[in-house]
């Protein structure tokens, strides 16, 4: 009797994934749009640690509002479905299949987190959903060989090392580098990105630390770079461990020239808790407009962002980056919307987001533009330096690419 | 050689956060005979109390005065609200609780406060001492952790109450028939631990900057001091805090295999190496069960 039910279960489950199959063979080129309508689908970590971070999807949604009052995008509405994977990765995955098969929609937009979107690559792949601008800046997602469904957006951490190492090979030609790097994929694409800039010069690399984000302090790790007698220190951590290395730095009495990757340019999560004094003169590189920097205040872009605030995301912080962000990333995709009218489908968009020439944005600096083919997935590459002069960021030289083409 | 003595000192002023928390843990096993898991996650919740006094415009030592007796007072009613009701639950029932309060503290403290990282003052000031081999307030630190002892040390060595305290975890039973209230010594313990618990967290906030998560690691790194140095014995705690900063930062430094990939890994190795070894750590007494 068993034996008979188990086998009967056993035909079940093959009728059930032969369904499956022809129900995800069916699901075509226009799922989630209609003459009408488009449902774009958001995955955020409202809840946990990163939550702050929701600040990005709340502003998506904004937008997306916005959008609908002018009209839409192409006679579309949007119809915009966010939900919560509180940055874990097992949870993504639950919710973008919930969005893909409950929810049909015609694509996932901007979800946030290197390991989240990691989990969901091979099946919105698969799914042949666009899975368009991630929020994150893993150079991983912009490899359209072999995931030509998925597209990241920010300028990648690799591109990021290399337009440091332009700046240094340009300006400091003989400095001994330092670099303390949180380990994993954040901290090595940074790394890489260094070297590859570096070239054939990489030997300015003197001394390398990595961190384990379980460490209490990088204190052991600080010691060992000053050690090293280099003069300059590239600082590769998120914003606890960067605030830590850079008062590390000034009570060591270390005084290289310092490096800052953007992650961690925060001047109120990471300058301030270091101290302002110990943080004078280090350069990072930013690629949006800093909405607290007095140089925009009559700027067009900036302009629309603030009506746009105080309209559609009153509760929003004008002082964070993520509501600069998250508008900009909106922008974006509704040039690639906009771009994709008479094909309006999950390919025809894919390829309007793969064709963007020279694209302007509200808040991108003069100079930084969206560009994007069939083999450069990586749509923003160009960053402006800037150095904190003990108050604010100030911007200092020219734009730097970090494209590979130059 | 330069890099050596400023890896020891380094190591000795990581060592001295471990020893703070290795102290806390040492108190509450002296009075409940288990390690609780949310030991760090109540410290860092006082550290925000602190904190959020601060911001309210009380002075530092007020403020830490505060914190040390609101934490004493929250451990207390602790005991009393869960643990005295689980008296007499099996062990996996406590280990379930202290998880649970674990995730609770961190969770509320991440709701109240978020989890963007906030600078707290440091009462020794700010700048460098012995040519920048260590800050005034990791100087402080070591003097608060040995004060910390030493009350310690004096108050279970010297006192009625501490005597009494010692008496009723090593053995209820006898304790309840001399007169002492075995109940209420267990939430003085719960307490206590929670006190210094507080002192631990404001004074580790300064390095490591306070947020939700900032004891999660350190929790671990004490187990490792407190193990080593015996879990019954402060003496020991406090040792074995500063030995496993300096082991770490030496392994991770000079051992090539391990670099500072491993440091953690290495904190967890000397717990089983000492459990292998001598369980009752360098300078603990055996606990002898009576059956």
């Amino acid at each position: 009797m068993t034996r008979t039910n188990s086998r009967l279960a056993i035909l079940g489950v093959l009728a059930a994934a032969t369904a499956l199959t022809v129900v995800a063979a069916s699901a075509d080129e226009t799922t989630g749009i209609t003459d009408k309508t488009i449902k774009i689908g958001n995955i955020m970590p409202y809840s946990g640690p990163a939550s702050a971070y929701s600040q990005i999807a709340k502003t998506d949604a904004a937008y997306m509002k916005m959008l609908n009052d002018n009209g839409g995008v192409c006679g579309r509405q949007i119809e915009f479905i966010s939900y919560d994977d509180g940055y874990s990765p097992p949870k993504t995955v639950e919710q973008a299949r919930k969005l893909v098969e409950s929810d049909q929609v015609a694509l996932i937009f901007n979800s946030l987190g290197t390991g989240t979107n990691t989990a969901i690559q091979k099946y919105m792949n698969a799914k042949k959903t666009p899975q368009l601008f991630v929020a994150t800046g893993a150079s991983k997602f912009g490899d359209p060989e072999h995931f030509p469904w998925t597209m990241g957006w920010q300028p990648d951490y690799v591109s990021e090392g290399k337009i440091y190492a332009r700046y240094l090979l340009k300006n400091m030609p003989d400095a001994k580098i330092a670099v303390l790097y949180q380990n994993d994929d954040y901290g090595k694409d940074y790394l890489a990105g260094l070297k590859a800039g570096l070239g054939d010069k990489a030997s300015m690399i003197v001394a390398e630390q990595p961190y384990e984000t379980s460490d209490p302090t990088v204190d052991s790790q600080m010691v060992n770079l000053k050690g090293s007698g280099a003069d300059v220190f590239f600082n590769v951590a998120t914003p606890k461990f960067a605030a830590q290395a850079i008062k590390k730095a000034a009570e060591l009495g270390w005084k290289p020239a310092q490096l800052l990757n953007s992650v961690s340019n925060s001047v109120g999560a990471v300058l301030k808790p270091a101290g302002f004094e110990a943080s004078k003169g280090v350069i990072s590189a930013l690629y949006l407009k800093d909405s607290q920097d007095p140089q925009w205040k009559d700027d067009e872009g900036m302009k629309k962002w603030n009506a746009f605030m105080d309209k559609y995301y009153p509760d929003g912080d004008k002082n964070s980056s993520f509501t600069v962000y998250g508008y900009s990333v909106s922008q974006t995709l509704e040039k690639v919307l906009e771009g994709a009218c008479d094909d309006f489908t999950h390919s025809g968009i894919m390829k309007s987001a793969a064709n963007m020439k020279n694209v302007d944005l509200d808040l991108t600096p003069p100079g930084i533009q969206v560009n994007t083919s069939a083999t450069d997935f990586y749509p923003l590459q160009d960053m402006q330096l800037i150095k904190f002069d003990g108050e604010r960021w100030q911007p200092f030289g020219e734009v730097v690419s970090g494209a590979d083409t130059q | 050689m330069e890099i050596l003595i400023q890896q020891i000192v380094s190591g000795v002023a990581t060592g001295a956060i471990y020893a703070c928390m290795a102290l806390a843990i040492v108190m509450i096993y002296q009075a409940i005979h288990h390690l609780n898991f949310a030991q760090g996650e109540m410290a860092m919740f006082s550290t925000f109390v602190a904190w959020q006094l601060l911001a309210w415009g009380v002075p530092y030592w007020l403020a830490f005065v505060l914190t040390v007796a609101l934490s004493f007072a929250g451990g207390i009613v602790i005991e009393r609200l869960v643990f005295r009701r689980l008296e007499n639950a099996p062990v996996l029932s406590h280990v379930v609780v202290f998880i649970a309060l674990f995730a609770i503290f961190n969770s509320l403290a991440g709701f109240i406060w978020n989890f963007e990282i906030k600078p707290f003052p440091s009462p020794f000031g700010s700048g460098a001492l012995f040519g920048g081999l260590m800050s005034p307030h990791q100087a402080g630190m070591i003097v608060v952790t040995l004060l910390v002892l030493a009350l310690l040390y004096v108050f279970f060595r010297f006192t009625r109450i501490g005597l009494a305290m010692r008496a009723a975890a090593a053995n209820p039973e006898s304790a309840r028939l001399v007169g002492i209230r075995v109940g209420w010594m267990t939430a003085l313990g719960w307490g206590m631990a929670s006190a210094i618990g507080a002192v631990a967290g404001m004074m580790i906030a300064p390095v490591v900057f306070l947020e939700p998560n900032m004891m999660v690691s350190i929790l671990l790194y004490g187990f490792a001091g407190a193990v080593l140095g015996g879990l019954t014995s402060p003496v020991g705690a406090v040792i074995g805090g500063l030995a496993v900063g300096i082991i770490e930062n030496l392994a991770g430094t000079y051992i090539p295999v391990v670099g500072p990939e491993l440091k953690l890994p290495v904190a967890l190795f000397v717990i089983v190496a000492v459990l292998v070894v001598r369980p009752s750590g360098l300078l603990g007494r055996k606990i002898v069960q009576r059956v």
